[in-house]
């Protein structure tokens, strides 16, 4: 059984669609990442399974039970928001035990969990600070710390990392993935940070224009997007898109990824085109290449890359690792491609 | 290791007097200064300074002259029933509109702050008696209170009640010029209030709802603490208040009747410039300051040590 199911669920503000009546569920312990670009709705999703938001239409089931129309507190969920939302004038330790405190758990036990929680999350030394007295990662950790206190079932998450910086936000994703787990917490997290999505989910729902794009695992989404929008969306450089021959009178994108492009000699390759820029990543060079017809392509080249800017280059690939798209829908072509009549490779 | 200058601090070592040093631009410096010291020394300082001596001396009479008399005119003062009726009536005062005058500004600013039609019309009608003065509220107020005509009266007579004359009667009267008091103030107090509610960010009462907590547990856990520095502020301002604005008791008693609504600065006045008492005045005005700064004082560190400041 789903520990969240989502039927249907529309949201709209003043006549617009923020959720567009979407679908999905998550398995019991399974960490789902809601994906999707700045103002695709995921808030509003999130919002609405919390309850802090009324639905227009469409249900929710956490369990079995449809929890729609149910207050927030009946909803056996906790929440980390994107700003954290500690009461400032209260310690660690109150922050932490104010919902058990609350629901009025016995007092022993509150001091267990709390003992517990703060051994979990490394807030030991900081039980009696206030809010202000902590630095960003310190009071992510007790948004986290209170939201593991509850002992609540589901846990849903909007943007926790955005605040931190980029060595802190890595070492919080691995944490809070080991939580989850360690716990068997189900989880619903919210973030445009498709790298979060990639490393942290079991399931990703890519959402565009309050509609789910794709959902599926990670790898699933990487290697065979739906869509357009899932392509360039996620990876990082995206994935190159390029009009490939018509076939039957369908105008048809193809892409590859740049890390399947190779560079070769000006007359091996596919493409031709001028090297524009060189960004040296350490493990990898990106080398922009301006294709014919105007294409900009991405080229992942392990190392340091050997190529000069303004140097004519080909691009070479493997034709296994090209995707096809209908260019009028954005949608996958699953047939395979037989038009691009291009010379193969000689490597 | 020296530790880098920050510009909130002055620069440490040597101790500088201000505008210490020579040349013109010292000169130019108190020149600017000089208006506002002399207005400052003038209208604030000197008198205050003056009225601390005079309190130690006697009024002067014809010919003769004021005199040192050490703490007699306290003594005097003590033996005034009046004074004491003055400061009675004045704690009662300040025991009775405070707490209302708070406690209506808060239920008025949680009420305005919510997601209610009209709200913005609502905060401008609460918001109006602070507008206007004192003298004109007393007028309004007055009219409310006129026996058989008056506002009151009116709609007592609808229910068959017989006409009241709640000013002229003294166990009515001081309660009767409260409720302007409490009127005219609490709509000011609202103000700080609202500002204050949304200071408080809106998840917060999100995240109290998802942790279980209704919206009076919330209240008692997260806004009233939240507006403690606020509640510190309004009810320094409010003690002050009520020991200093008597414009109402001008325009509608006197006072009286039999100086049931005789509070310590309209007593003050009769003293000092209507039976010309310069000593038994400037020893009242001693006792007034010193009550004031107490409470403030008492408030500052009783309330200090428990007040969040954000
Ligand atoms: N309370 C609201 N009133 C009106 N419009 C809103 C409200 N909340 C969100 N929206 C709109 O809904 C859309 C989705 O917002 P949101 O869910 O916050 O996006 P995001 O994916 O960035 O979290 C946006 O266009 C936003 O402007
Ligand atoms: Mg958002």
């Amino acid at each position: 059984m789903s520990a969240v199911r989502i039927e249907g669920l529309t949201k709209t503000f003043d006549g617009r669609a923020a959720v567009d009546g979407i679908d999905f569920e998550v398995g019991s312990g399974e960490l789902c990442v809601l994906l999707g670009p700045s103002g695709c709705g995921k808030s509003t999703t999130l919002r609405l399974v919390a309850g802090l938001e009324e639905p227009t239409a469409g249900r929710i089931f956490v369990g079995d039970v449809d929890v729609a129309h149910l207050p927030p507190k009946d909803r056996r969920i906790s929440m980390v928001f994107q700003s954290y939302a500690l009461f400032p004038h209260l310690t660690v330790a109150q922050n932490i035990v104010f919902g058990l405190e609350v629901r009025g758990v016995a007092k022993a036990v509150r001091a267990e969990r709390l003992a517990r929680v703060a051994a979990m999350t490394g807030l030991e030394p900081y039980l009696a600070r206030k809010p202000n007295q902590l630095s960003g990662g310190q009071r992510q950790r007790v948004a986290l710390a209170r939201a593991i206190a509850g002992e609540q079932p589901i846990c849903l998450m909007d943007e926790p990392l955005s605040n931190l910086d980029a060595k802190l936000r890595a070492e919080m994703r691995l944490e809070i993935r080991a939580l989850q787990q360690r716990l068997g917490m189900t989880m619903l997290y919210v973030t445009h940070d498709q790298i979060e999505a990639m490393t942290m989910a079991d399931r990703v729902v890519l959402m565009n224009e309050g509609r789910i794009e794709q959902q599926g695992a990670p790898a699933d989404l990487y290697e065979r997007p739906a869509t357009v929008f899932t392509a360039r969306f996620v990876g990082s450089p995206a994935m190159n898109l390029f009009p490939a021959a018509e076939g039957a009178g369908h105008p048809v994108l193809a892409g590859v990824r740049p890390e399947h492009v190779r560079l070769v000699e000006p007359t091996a390759g596919r493409l031709v085109g001028r090297v524009a820029g060189l960004e040296y990543h350490g493990a990898d060079t990106v080398v922009a290449v301006d294709a014919e017809e105007g294409v900009a392509f991405a080229v992942r080249c392990p190392g340091r890359a050997r190529a000069a800017i303004g140097e004519r280059v080909g691009l070479a690939w493997d034709l296994a690792h090209e995707h096809h798209f209908d260019a009028a829908t954005g949608r996958r072509r699953e047939a395979h491609f037989t038009a691009s009549q291009r010379e193969p490779v000689t490597a | 290791m020296r530790s880098p200058t920050r510009l909130d601090e002055p620069p440490r070592g040597r101790f500088r007097w201000p505008f210490a040093g020579s040349g013109r631009r010292t000169v130019e410096a108190w020149l600017l200064l000089l208006p506002s010291i002399v207005l400052f020394a003038a209208f604030t300082h000197v008198p205050f300074l003056r009225t601390f001596v005079d309190a130690f001396h006697s009024t002067p009479k014809g010919r003769r002259p004021s005199h040192f008399v050490g703490l007699d005119n306290w003594v005097d003062l003590a033996h005034d029933p009046i004074f004491w009726k003055a400061l009675t009536n004045n704690t009662l005062y300040a025991l009775g509109t405070i707490p209302l005058a708070v406690g209506l500004a808060l239920a008025m600013a949680l009420f305005v702050n919510g997601r209610i039609p009209g709200r913005a019309a609502l905060r401008m009608a609460y918001f109006t008696p602070t507008v206007l003065p004192m003298i004109a509220v007393a007028n309004i107020w007055l009219f409310f209170y006129t026996p058989d005509y008056g506002l009151f009266d009116q709609i007592g007579g609808l229910f068959g009640l017989a006409a009241t004359n709640r000013l002229g009667d003294p166990s009515t009267a001081l309660i009767a010029v409260m409720a302007v008091a409490v009127w005219k103030e609490a709509g000011f107090f609202m103000i700080f209030y609202l500002a204050a509610l949304q200071q408080i960010p809106p998840d917060l009462r999100e995240a109290a709802a998802i942790e279980g907590a209704s919206r009076f547990t919330f209240f008692r856990r997260v806004t009233w603490p939240l507006l403690a520095p606020v509640t510190l502020f309004i009810l320094v301002n409010a003690v002050i208040n009520a020991f200093r604005t008597v414009d109402h008791i001008f325009m509608m008693t006197g006072g009286g009747p039999d100086n049931a609504t005789n509070l310590l600065l309209f007593r003050l006045y009769e003293l000092g410039f209507k039976f010309w008492d310069q000593a038994q005045a400037s020893a009242l005005t001693v006792v007034l300051i010193v009550v004031l700064a107490s409470v403030a004082l008492v408030q500052f560190v009783f309330a200090g040590r428990k007040v969040h400041y954000r």
